[in-house]
């Protein structure tokens, strides 16, 4: 059986590779599959929990987490879809209308 | 079953006047406010006078209970009045006087901006002065007690465009704030040992205590410290100060406030609380003597007074050393003799000298007077009357009430009554020397003197005061005359009330207030002043008094006679006969003189010792120090912290959203990191 350290040693370096990509990349969409995959860092650790404690909760909350991830993706797509109509760019860097 | 007379209506008819004037009184006309004050203050000297008719068939004291005001624990207080022979007849000097003094004003300050304002205050405190006359226990009164001061500390300042007016106005009050102190920790100590503040339960309480004689205890504490606020509110040494200083207000303020009626506050309380200092003998001698060197020391210091005005305050003054040197001889009633008769005629005499300053245009120098008298006849006849009185002349009311203190005074101790003796000399000599300096001689103003007369007389309607204060010397319109005219009446009348027995007077006035002041005297007599000999003096009127005692007191009064006309001598012929010797003594004993002119230095004295070093202790540890150093420094340096700190915080919110992003990483990895360090601590 693999023990859960190694479940969560994965799961750590998933969401920092989600993290550094969020970070440092300039396209969207890298940015938005970046989030993904921090979320699907937690899910793992989630599972892994569930697994180990013999508790159902955890995979719950894993579906929540698909759902909640699913429908931002939706929304998201559709944002950037908009996002490139009107500006012409994915580069979040001249997205800054806002800002100050 | 006694008639309930609603007693308490008798303060609040003048706090009606006084809302009225006060709120709305800026839209009325000045007819309309001098309408509402007099209305107002004539329905409650109205009253007064009803409840004096009825009087002799009211069972004394007559107490009213309008409702329960404090309750806490044990202690009780009421709101509530009572009426005896002493408030009775301070009612009827608070509201006549009063009421005359109102009537005045609508004349005197008719051309005065702030007309509403000024009948408001002279309401309020009407309201104010009544209710500490009325009030049945010592916390209403002090209610009165201060409400007074808050009513002179208004009127003091009423002109408070004027720096030295607003400075008089304050020194009032701080003034008399020393005295409150007082009052008040004699007040805590009564409900300590007492546990009450009405007057019946306080004098019931003290009954059973014989006089402090041997030692001094907490009785003698109680009334020394009453004591010392009756010395701030009637200006004996050594808190007199304000009072002359006071003068800076309207000269009807000057007659109703600073003369007859809340300045005798003190001699109220003093004789209210009798029962306590009876059985307090070494503060009975303690107000004996602070009144009489306040009586001789402020009459020295009123010889050399120029301002009209200032000569009336130290007389003023002066008088009310008197009315303690009666209670501190235990002669309680002939205090409050003097104290009415003084009502009448100080109140007449600042009334005329207001009418002298309104004839010439406001000049108060009496060097700048002289020969007034054919120019403003009302005005010399009434204010004749009134210096007679004073000076202690016979018939007139002074003379009945000075020469009934001088004899209580020298059956106490001869000291007394030498020291009495030789202010009614100083007193009939600076007050015929105002005298003969305002109304005799050649006019020495700059006042025009022929014209301008005619056209006053044009403008003068029926009933309405004539404007004043330009052009010409002029008489006062009949608004301002008919008071004078009474209250002249009264200064020559009102003393027959108390003629003694050795003039064949029935002393009708001691016996009046006989039940007050005999109620509550002590089991044991022997704890009076000095008494010696001479029997007991508060228990005997003097139509009691033996025969034997009736030619030497007869000798007395001859003798302060004798002064008196000696003062007058002296004043005519100083500044009528020979007008150029007072500067001759004056620069040959110049520094004798130049310390009288400048009150002694006393002001001087009083700044160096108290005043500066508080303003500097205030202004360096209070206010540099603590206020600014601690309570300022801390709010602000809270402040300036709290920026700074923000100033460096807000280079995080720079707007770039993958910095904000890094932050939370940041974050999140410092709290993984720490949770991680605790597991591993604890494992």
């Amino acid at each position: 059986m693999v023990p859960l350290s190694f479940y969560l040693v994965l799961s750590g370096i998933l969401f920092a590779c989600g993290v550094v990509g969020f970070l440092i990349k300039r396209n969207i969409i890298t940015i938005f599959m970046s989030i993904e995959l921090m979320l699907n860092g937690v899910n793992l650790s989630f599972v892994a929990f569930a697994a180990r404690w013999q508790q159902l909760s955890g995979q719950v909350f894993v579906f929540f987490v698909m759902v909640v991830a699913a429908a931002e993706a939706a929304v998201g797509l559709a944002i950037i879809i908009a996002l490139f109509r009107t500006r012409e760019t994915l580069n979040i860097d001249q997205v800054n209308l806002l800002k100050l | 079953m006694t008639p309930n007379l609603h007693l308490w209506l008798i303060p609040i008819l003048p706090l009606i006047g006084a809302a009225i004037n006060g709120l709305f009184g800026k839209r009325f006309s000045r007819r309309g406010v001098a309408a509402v004050a007099l209305g107002f203050c004539g329905a409650a000297f109205a009253m007064a006078l009803w409840i004096a008719a009825q009087f002799s068939s009211l069972a004394v004291p007559h107490i009213e209970v309008l409702t329960s005001w404090l309750n806490s624990g044990p202690f009780s207080v009421d709101y509530s009045f009572s009426l005896d022979q002493l408030s009775l007849v301070m009612l009827l000097i608070v509201t006549g006087v009063g009421f005359l003094i109102h009537i005045y004003s609508v004349g005197y300050m008719w051309e005065e901006g702030g007309y509403y304002r000024f009948f408001s205050y002279l309401n309020l405190f009407m309201f104010f002065m009544l209710t500490l006359v009325l009030a049945s226990n010592y916390l209403l009164m002090f209610v009165g007690w201060e409400g007074v001061g808050l009513a002179s500390y208004l009127l003091i300042g009423f002109f408070f465009t004027r720096d030295s007016a607003a400075a008089a106005g304050k020194k009032a009050f701080i003034v008399n704030r020393i005295g409150d102190f007082g009052f008040l920790i004699g007040l805590f100590l009564m409900i300590k040992h007492f546990g009450s503040l009405d007057f019946q339960k306080v004098f019931d309480a003290v009954k059973p205590y014989s006089p402090e004689t041997t030692g001094v205890g907490f009785l003698t504490a109680i009334a020394l410290l009453l004591l010392l606020g009756a010395c701030g509110k009637s200006a004996q040494i050594p808190l007199y100060v304000w009072l002359p200083d006071a003068m800076e207000g309207p000269t009807p303020v000057s007659a109703l406030i600073h003369a007859a009626t809340m300045v005798t506050a003190g001699v109220y309380m003093i004789s209210r609380s009798h029962a306590i200092f009876e059985r307090a003998p070494s503060a009975l001698m303690v107000v004996a003597i602070i009144g009489t060197l306040t009586a001789f020391f402020a009459a020295t210091i009123g010889i050399a007074q120029t301002d009209i005005k200032k000569v009336l305050a130290y007389s003023t003054i002066s008088q009310l050393g008197y009315m303690f040197l009666a209670c501190g001889v235990a002669a309680f009633s002939a205090g409050i003799f003097h104290l009415m008769t003084h009502a009448f005629f100080k109140g007449l005499l600042f009334l005329a000298a207001g009418s002298v300053i309104h004839a010439i245009g406001g000049e108060q120098d009496m060097r700048k007077m002289g020969g007034l008298r054919k120019k403003i006849p009302w005005t010399f006849w009434t204010m004749t009357f009134a210096t007679i009185a004073i000076a202690g002349i016979p018939p007139f009311a002074g003379f009945f009430s000075k020469d009934e203190i001088l004899w209580r005074a020298y059956q106490a101790s001869w000291i007394y009554w030498l020291v009495g003796l030789i202010t009614a000399f100083l007193t009939s000599f600076y007050m015929f020397r105002l005298w003969f300096m305002t109304f005799f001689g050649e006019y020495r103003g700059n006042a025009e003197t022929s014209h301008g007369h005619e056209e006053h007389l044009a403008d003068t309607r029926a009933g309405a005061p004539a404007p004043h204060g330009h052009g010409g010397i002029h008489e006062s319109p009949a608004i301002m005359l008919v008071p004078l005219v009474i209250l002249a009446v009264l200064s020559l009348v009102g003393g027959w009330v108390g003629v003694p027995g050795s003039l064949g007077g029935g002393n009708h006035f001691d016996k009046f207030l006989g039940p007050v002041f005999r109620s509550s005297t002590p089991a044991i007599n022997t704890g009076h002043v000095q008494a010696g000999e001479t029997a007991p003096p508060e228990r005997t009127t003097e139509g009691t008094e033996p025969k034997s005692g009736h030619s030497t007191e007869i000798m007395f009064t001859g003798i302060s006679v004798g002064a008196a006309f000696l003062g007058l001598f002296l004043a005519w012929l100083l500044y009528v006969r020979s007008p150029q010797l007072p500067d001759r003594i004056a620069s040959s004993m110049h520094g004798l003189y130049s310390t009288v002119a400048h009150k002694y230095w006393i002001d001087e004295l009083y700044a160096w010792l108290f005043v500066r070093p508080l303003i500097a202790i205030s202004g360096i540890v209070f206010w540099r120090g603590i206020d600014e150093g601690v309570i300022d420094a801390a709010l602000n340096g809270s402040a300036d912290g709290a920026r700074e700190l923000s100033d460096e915080v807000r280079h995080m919110q720079s707007g770039n959203l993958r910095s904000y992003a890094g932050w939370i990483a940041v974050g999140a990895a410092a709290m993984l990191a720490y949770m991680v360090w605790m597991g591993l601590r604890t494992q």
